[in-house]
């Protein structure tokens, strides 16, 4: 286990493990994406309530999941990478900033797109909605520090120390819904009691969320052989490597 | 352990006798502060009840910016001159001089700007009963917002651009503060008890003053190096 950790370190050994493991992402990523999309806009039963509207929820749900996942799973590389000053995690953290940026914004975007024909407006100054777009902030705030500095070993663990504060919010938007009693619904999926949602439409969503999960992981993937690529130029092993390969 | 408060206090009154020496950069937010708090009422029509309705509110953001501006030069001079790297150094614990430093920093930045409130919330004609909750609510929030500041402030200290990253990084945390501030400024002058958001606006306090430091300590570790 720790000789494979070790070894993942190493970015010409990790540049070609992870060369191999994107297909094994991107390709059930692309199926279960397509299966939910055709058995939530197609086979799910409409809401009493919503009619097709709600249908919306096998873009927004996952995707709010992601924004979330992406950016706990940042601050964890980051800390890993500031604790045992790996390069390699300060390369995964540098790698989700924009792909969960992203998330957060389709997010934000569909539930506006949600909130309109719904609740009757675009935008709600609410708990979960602004605490949602703090989370924006925050990813935005972490590329623009690494950015800013000249020296990417500095900015990189400049731009960790951010991400770990910025796990404050993450708290703030699980419970908002909870906490302020406002115009957003709350979770519809819980762990410790029965889902709000039937089987029929539950089970498009949750296919929908491991499709996006596998998909994260698929671009994480693929722009983490980029930030290797782009760290270590001027390294041997990238000489070595085949164009094609 | 006594050495630790030593230099604490050693550290605070350089900091204190350094800023006031240079009492202008001191003034420049607070001045900031009023001409933005001027320019609301120009701007729309000053008539009373629209300048009470949006008086909180605008109160709570100049003093937001106004803290910014003051922020930039928090650790400016100690990183140009190299007493940074002493303080890096230096045995004593650097958690607890970079609290040092953000206190004396709230307390030449922050103070004077909860000092001036009452003052200007005369102009958005905020009943005089919601002075003492604004006053307090300020006093609450400052301290945090400058301890916010400063580990944002470490972050870009060795950053010659780093102002406009500064904003980026301050305001989306600043976010709680402006919400339970505004709230209890909101309440008070509702004539109800704003309790309830000035005990989160004191747990938020509490909060920061325990774990900020410590992010203050290893950000100026990584700026320093």
């Amino acid at each position: 286990m720790w000789l494979w950790f070790h070894k993942l370190g190493s970015p010409p050994y990790f540049y070609r493990t992870a060369g191999r493991l994107i297909p094994w992402f991107a390709i059930p990523a692309v199926l279960l994406l397509v299966a939910g999309t055709v058995g939530g806009l197609a086979i799910a039963p409409s809401d009493y309530e919503q009619g097709d509207g709600f249908r919306i929820i096998y873009v927004h749900v996952p995707s709010a999941y992601l924004a979330m996942f992406g950016y706990v799973a940042m601050a964890i590389a980051a800390a890993i990478g500031l604790i045992w000053r790996m390069k390699l995690a300060f390369a995964f953290a540098a790698a989700c900033a924009p792909i969960g940026a992203a998330f957060t914004f389709l997010c934000l975007a569909t539930g506006s797109l949600w909130g309109k024909p719904m609740w009757g407006v675009w935008w709600d100054w609410d708990g979960r909605m602004t605490s949602m777009l703090v989370l924006l902030f925050l990813y935005l705030g972490v590329i623009a520090l690494r950015g800013a500095f000249d020296d990417a070993a500095k900015g990189d663990r400049a731009a960790a120390l951010l991400a770990i504060v910025g796990v404050v919010n993450i708290p703030i938007i699980k419970f908002s819904v909870d906490w302020w009693n406002t115009l957003h619904q709350p979770a519809t999926i819980s762990k410790l009691s029965a889902p709000s949602m039937t089987m029929d439409m539950l089970g498009w969503l949750l296919i929908m969320i491991v499709g996006y999960m596998l998909f994260f992981a698929a671009v994480v993937t693929l722009r983490l052989r980029g930030e290797v690529l782009l760290r270590e130029r001027g390294a041997r092993w990238i000489r070595g490597l085949d164009s094609r390969a | 352990m006594s050495g630790a408060w030593t230099a604490a206090a050693a550290l605070a009154r350089r900091d204190l006798r350094a800023a006031l020496r240079r009492w202008g950069e001191l003034a420049l937010p607070l001045c900031f502060f009023v001409i933005v708090l001027t320019l609301f009422p120009l701007g729309l029509a000053p008539e009373r009840d629209t300048l009470a309705a949006i008086g909180p509110g605008v109160l709570w953001v100049a003093a937001l910016l106004a803290s910014l501006l003051a922020l930039e030069t928090l650790f400016r001079g100690d990183m140009d001159d190299g007493s940074m790297e002493q303080l890096v150094l230096s045995p004593q614990p650097l958690a607890l001089l970079a609290l040092v430093k953000a206190l004396i920093h709230w307390l030449l930045s922050g103070l004077p700007l909860v000092l001036l409130t009452p003052l200007v919330a005369q102009a958005f004609y905020l009943p005089t009963d919601a002075l003492w909750v604004l006053a307090l609510a300020l006093l609450l929030a400052t301290p945090t917002l400058s301890l916010i500041g400063a580990v944002a402030a470490a972050l870009t200290a060795s950053l010659r651009r780093g102002a406009g990253v500064l904003g980026i990084l301050v305001l989306p945390l600043a976010v709680p503060l402006l919400v339970f501030g505004a709230r209890a400024t909101d309440l008070a002058i509702q004539g109800q008890s704003a309790a309830g958001p000035l005990y989160l606006l004191a747990a938020l306090f509490a909060l920061a003053v325990t774990l900020a430091p410590l992010a203050i300590a290893a950000a100026l570790r990584i700026s320093v190096d």
